[in-house]
């Protein structure tokens, strides 16, 4: 049976227990939606200053919002130790982290829907004169940080204080995309195009490759860990 | 079917097999005792193929593990204290789960036949996290014959389990007893263990210290030999 087929299983796996539990989803958007809260109230009406400021707010809401999902993503696997019913099963071990890492987007994906329009709506902005690249750039920048945050998450789940070391693993790793994307945000929020963020859009995408390819190398060895 | 020559297991500092040597038949019952800390269970996850040995070399059927590793996994099953089942489903789709990653042709009535084997068909659709000890262990034994294996690990199967659980354990092994099945077994009971083994070790500190067959010795003689070799070697 091939790659994608397993994937597809340990996916169905993953959503059927997601849907019954709701453990990751409801953390995650708890935490979202306090933050849009939170910052709707506390900042100046002000709109230039929320147009310089939102992107940071938006990219630290979705990393700490994807960090609460993360630290959930392998408790599972540790309870009842079915990260060894895994482990046994005949496939390329990679395929638990394919599934995980689409599993953790899914979730991420939700989370997106529900809370960046509350942050527009909240801020009082209208929608980015360019809405196809902000989604783009959300997409990829998405995309890195939970490729890695799920290959780090699997190596915390191993320790005792894993809460706490995932975010001080992660946070340090994953500063270049946070860095373009919000120099990304930033410059389509004040209209500008493609060819203005080209070089973040450049390093988004490099750190995604990275940030995918290496976890996919190194989820085996780290499974025997 | 199981060959393993000077496996060694560090970890660290601590070298936890110093140089295990076991050969069992096809269709052999192996029983292993050991005290606790004795390298039982990191011998049983090498030979699961879920941890691979500092040294040393293993072969399952012939084949080299580290060469055929991912297609040999097929061929085991592991019963151990821990489950390996997913809490939030049911007994069914966890069956199913595995059922699928393994492969298993006409799935839904081996999930039926199987649950029926260990006597859950009844809960068959239940969550699985609201199950008593007993019953979480029957399934696990349903999940690791799933695939009806030809090699079976099993890693003091017993534990916690009520008389009810512990019968049907005992008749599953001895379904299992029929020269086709090759069981591999750790326990600290020596009724249970020299039951139905056909060859018994002995492992401390990391090394086996007696290997003899069963049927050759009382019960009583055995615990003897079991507690002076634990003598000897600490």
């Amino acid at each position: 049976m091939n790659f994608a087929r397993k994937v597809q299983i340990l996916l169905w796996k993953e959503v059927k227990s997601e849907l019954r539990a709701k453990e990751m989803i409801s953390a995650m958007l708890v935490f979202s939606l306090l933050v849009v809260a939170v910052f709707g109230f506390a900042l100046p009406s002000d709109r230039e200053l929320v147009k310089q400021v939102f992107p940071g707010i938006l990219w630290v809401t979705l990393t700490f919002a994807g960090i609460l999902g993360l630290n959930r993503s392998f408790v599972s696997e540790k309870q009842n130790d079915c990260i060894y019913g895994l482990m046994l099963c005949p496939m390329d071990r990679a395929a638990i982290y394919c599934a995980k890492t689409i599993m953790n987007l899914l979730l991420m994906l939700i989370v997106e829907l529900i809370t960046i329009p509350l942050f527009f709506v909240m801020f009082n902005l209208t929608a980015p004169p360019n809405l196809s690249l902000f989604l783009l750039v959300l997409a990829v920048g998405t995309f890195g940080f939970m490729s890695v945050g799920t290959f780090l998450s699997a190596l915390a789940a191993n320790t005792r204080s894993s809460e706490v070391l995932l975010p001080i693993l992660m946070i340090p790793m994953i500063v270049p995309i946070l860095i373009s994307a919000v120099q990304a945000d930033k410059i389509i929020l004040a209209g500008g195009g493609f060819l203005e963020l080209k070089i973040f859009f450049n390093l988004l995408i490099v750190f995604a490759v990275v940030f995918t390819v290496v976890p996919l190398l190194l989820f085996d060895y780290l499974l025997e860990v | 079917m199981i060959a393993a020559e000077g496996l060694t297991k560090q970890i660290g500092s601590k070298k936890i097999l110093k140089g295990i040597d076991l050969e069992i038949a096809s269709g052999e019952f192996v029983t292993c005792f050991g005290p606790n800390g004795a390298g039982k269970s990191t011998t049983l996850k090498i030979l699961a193929l879920l941890s691979k040995p500092s040294s040393g070399k293993l072969f399952i059927d012939g084949k080299d593990v580290n060469e055929h590793g991912q297609d040999l996994r097929s061929k085991v099953g592991v019963i151990s204290h821990n489950t390996f089942l997913y809490a939030n489903l049911t007994a069914k789709e966890n069956l199913q789960f595995y059922g699928k990653m393994y492969e298993v042709p006409k799935l839904e009535s081996r999930i039926d036949e199987i649950l029926e084997q260990v006597g859950l068909a009844y809960a068959a659709a239940d969550i699985t996290g609201t199950f008593s000890r007993g019953m979480q262990q029957r399934l696990a034994i349903a999940r690791s014959l799933v695939h009806n294996p030809p090699i079976l690990l099993m890693d003091e199967p017993y534990t916690g389990l009520d008389e009810m659980a512990k019968g049907i354990l005992s008749s599953v092994l001895e379904s299992l007893s029929d020269n086709k099945h090759t069981v591999f077994l750790i326990t600290h009971d020596f009724d249970q263990g020299l039951e139905q083994s056909d060859q018994t070790v002995i492992l401390v500190e990391g090394r086996i210290v007696h290997r003899c067959n069963p049927r050759d010795i009382t019960r009583e003689e055995f615990r003897q030999l079991y507690l002076k070799c634990v003598e000897e070697a600490q």
